[in-house]
């Protein structure tokens, strides 16, 4: 066993991260920024990511480039895009960038016109209709629009292993945002004075920072698991192990963005600051394919 | 990327369950029946091909990759049998500081169980505080003599031999007078009292009382005035979870608290089982980074932390199980409590990540 990132895997996680360090937004204002949003866009675009699993990509490497796009919390559809393509890849459907609908809700929709769905075993093809209500500042769903049209079915193994990728990528989604919140509130313990300390000085505020990387190394360490088995173990293993990650690093996300929050003491709880940005992202991806803890099966490997 | 066994560690696994259905039964896995057999326990693993896999060649290691750890962890807890004695952090200590005669001399022994160890570091005044520490070695001739209390001793009651952290300049600043020796713990001048845990366990845990023992001038590890230096490698691999070994007896607990449910698992066994999943992963994603030679340093205390919170996460469980009603789970819940305090508080170990690794100033 050698559970390592590959050079090129690694390689493909540094990209990612540069492209959203370098046009996701800096603060609540670069939210509301069309020219940055373009740009994003067309960069994304550009880089054909959206298609990574037509194009062959593994479970892992679609996972880092998620992870690093919600830790920069980049503003234009991919977990929608790059599940629907894999449904695509599956189906043999045609090979444009749509959306993905979950039940009456095309996900992470922005600026898409078509959107893909998994029915039981049955792939739909759905209209996407008006946005609706959420309270994720980086992503728009709205709702799924006539016609409906099927165009395809998966075996029940194809539809379980899509299943799996789903919770991966909703994981890797959650752990981005997780990161991300923690670097921001890790930074400001650096800067922000408090009787002549900066505040990271204090072990009240140094301890909560140090278990929220703990919780980020046990998450990155269970959801690479996850990953791998998406294309690597039998459908059914893959999608326990996706339950796992998912419910481990979901719970670890939650306290990670509220000690966040915490930490950045009254600002954090304003508007003005992205702790909120990043908490939003990470319950918005938990609610995607949810996970309960009723659900884990106690025989473990 | 592959989290399965290359066909080389797939044999070595199914040598090794051969092995164990042949000898996992000879041996208790706890308390004072298991102490009473431990080292025939390392040495038998030694002896199957089984122990020490990662060390060199040269004091009787096999040099394989640290991942073959894993595969001994996970077959050891699937055949019920004991822990995988728990000692990297001394030979990687010794290995790293100790000359060549030291490691010629003492490694082997330590490696194949025939000479037992524990680690005199901790004092009723220096815990946490390792650098107050006050137990004396002053030189007479051509050897030391050790005056002094060491405390939260594992093991100390089957030693052989200890190695000990010592003061050998009183007036230099704290963390520099301090040196390391290696002391024969059969010698007179050394009185040892068993501490008791709260759990049960009356072996596993001593103090030692030096009284005028000796320690010839040569086996000291290190230069006069090193011991420092040794004590920070000890303790920071004595922290991860690949040295701590046996982290697989954690699934094994909630496989076993899952078989004596009646109706269903309380949360606590749940979360116990999720924590339990992502230990395990962790220690393959660990072990395999050692892969490039990187050496985790203040990693460790991430790991550690992971760790302890499994271990009291398994604990929490054990105790909604069995309440206070049963005393083998009630014990299990009593012992998690060490794991937040052994090898460095959990709030050393925050300090440590806080500033080491996040860079938050001290």
């Amino acid at each position: 066993m050698d559970v390592r990132l590959t050079t090129e895997q690694r390689e493909l996680r540094e990209a990612a991260a540069r492209l959203a360090d370098d046009l996701g937004p800096g603060s609540v204002i670069d939210l509301d920024d069309a020219d940055r949003v373009a740009r994003l866009e067309k960069a994304v675009a550009a880089t054909g990511w959206r298609s990574l699993r037509s194009d062959g990509a593994s479970g892992v490497e679609v996972a880092l480039v998620v992870e690093e796009f919600a830790r920069g919390l980049v503003d234009v559809p991919f977990l929608g895009p790059v599940l629907a393509d894999d449904l695509q890849a599956r189906s043999g459907t045609a090979a444009e960038s749509v959306a993905l609908a979950v039940g009456g809700e095309a996900v992470d929709a922005r600026g898409l016109r078509a959107a893909l769905r998994l029915v039981d075993n049955r792939i739909e093809t759905t209209g996407v209709g008006e946005p609706v209500f959420g309270i994720d500042l980086t992503r728009t769903n709205a709702a799924v629009a006539d016609p409906v049209t099927p165009v395809g079915e998966l075996a029940a193994d194809a539809a379980q292993r899509w299943q799996a990728l789903a919770l991966v990528v909703t994981t890797a989604d959650i752990l981005g945002a997780a990161r991300g919140a923690h670097a921001l509130a890790c930074d400001y313990a650096k800067v922000r004075s408090q009787y002549g300390k900066t505040i990271g000085s204090f072990q009240a505020v140094a301890h909560l920072l140090a278990e929220s990387l703990a919780l980020i190394e046990g998450s990155v360490s269970i959801l690479r698991y996850a990953a791998w088995a998406v294309d690597e173990l039998d459908p059914a293993e893959a999608l326990r192990a996706g339950r796992f990650a998912k419910v481990y690093t979901e719970r670890a996300a939650r306290t990670i963005c509220e000690t966040s929050i915490q930490v950045h003491g009254g600002i954090g709880n304003t508007w003005e600051c992205l702790a909120h940005v990043f908490l939003r992202r990470a319950l918005t991806s938990g609610a995607l394919f949810p996970v309960s803890l009723e659900e884990i099966d106690l025989g473990l490997s | 990327m592959d989290f399965r066994d290359s066909p080389e560690e797939a044999a070595f696994r199914t040598r090794l369950q051969d092995w164990l259905a042949e000898n996992a039964k000879k041996f208790p896995t706890s308390g004072d029946e298991y102490w009473a057999k431990a080292a025939q326990w390392h040495q038998a693993l030694y002896e199957g091909g089984f122990f020490g896999t990662s060390w060199p060649k040269a004091y009787g290691g096999q040099e394989l990759p640290p991942v073959y750890d894993v595969i001994v962890d996970e077959e050891l807890a699937r055949a019920g049998a004991p822990a995988r004695p728990s000692l990297g952090y001394l030979v990687i200590g010794l290995g790293r500081h100790g000359s060549e005669e030291l490691r010629q001399r003492f490694l082997p022994g330590m490696i194949n169980g025939t000479e037992r160890w524990c680690q005199g570091f901790s004092e009723p005044g220096a815990g946490s505080d390792l650098a107050s520490l006050t137990t004396t070695a002053t030189l007479e001739g051509d050897h030391y003599v050790l005056n002094g209390h060491k405390i939260w001793t594992s093991y100390s009651d089957d030693a052989d031999w200890c190695l000990v952290l010592a003061r050998t300049d009183p007036d230099a600043p704290r963390h520099k007078g301090i040196s390391g020796f290696i002391v024969n713990m059969h010698q007179p001048g050394i009185e040892q009292r068993p501490l008791p845990m709260i759990s049960g366990v009356t072996k596993e845990f001593g103090q030692v009382l030096f009284d005028g023992a000796t320690v010839p001038a040569d086996q000291m590890v290190g230069a006069p005035g090193e011991g420092w230096k040794l004590a920070m490698t000890v303790v920071s691999h004595e922290r991860e979870p690949s040295t701590l070994g046996f982290t697989a007896r954690y699934g094994k607990t909630v496989r076993n608290l899952a078989a004596r449910l009646d109706g269903e698992p309380s949360e606590s066994l749940r979360w116990a089982a999720v924590q339990t999943e992502m230990l395990r992963l962790h220690v393959r994603r660990r072990l395999s980074e050692q892969l490039d030679g990187l050496s985790h340093g203040p990693d460790g205390s991430l790991d550690k932390l992971l760790m302890t919170w499994v271990e009291q996460s398994v604990g929490h469980a054990s105790l909604d199980a069995g309440g206070t009603r049963d005393a083998e789970l009630l014990g299990t819940y009593l012992y998690s409590r060490s794991q937040s305090v052994m090898g460095g508080t959990s709030q050393i170990q925050k300090n440590i990540i806080a500033t080491r690794i996040i860079g938050l100033e001290a």
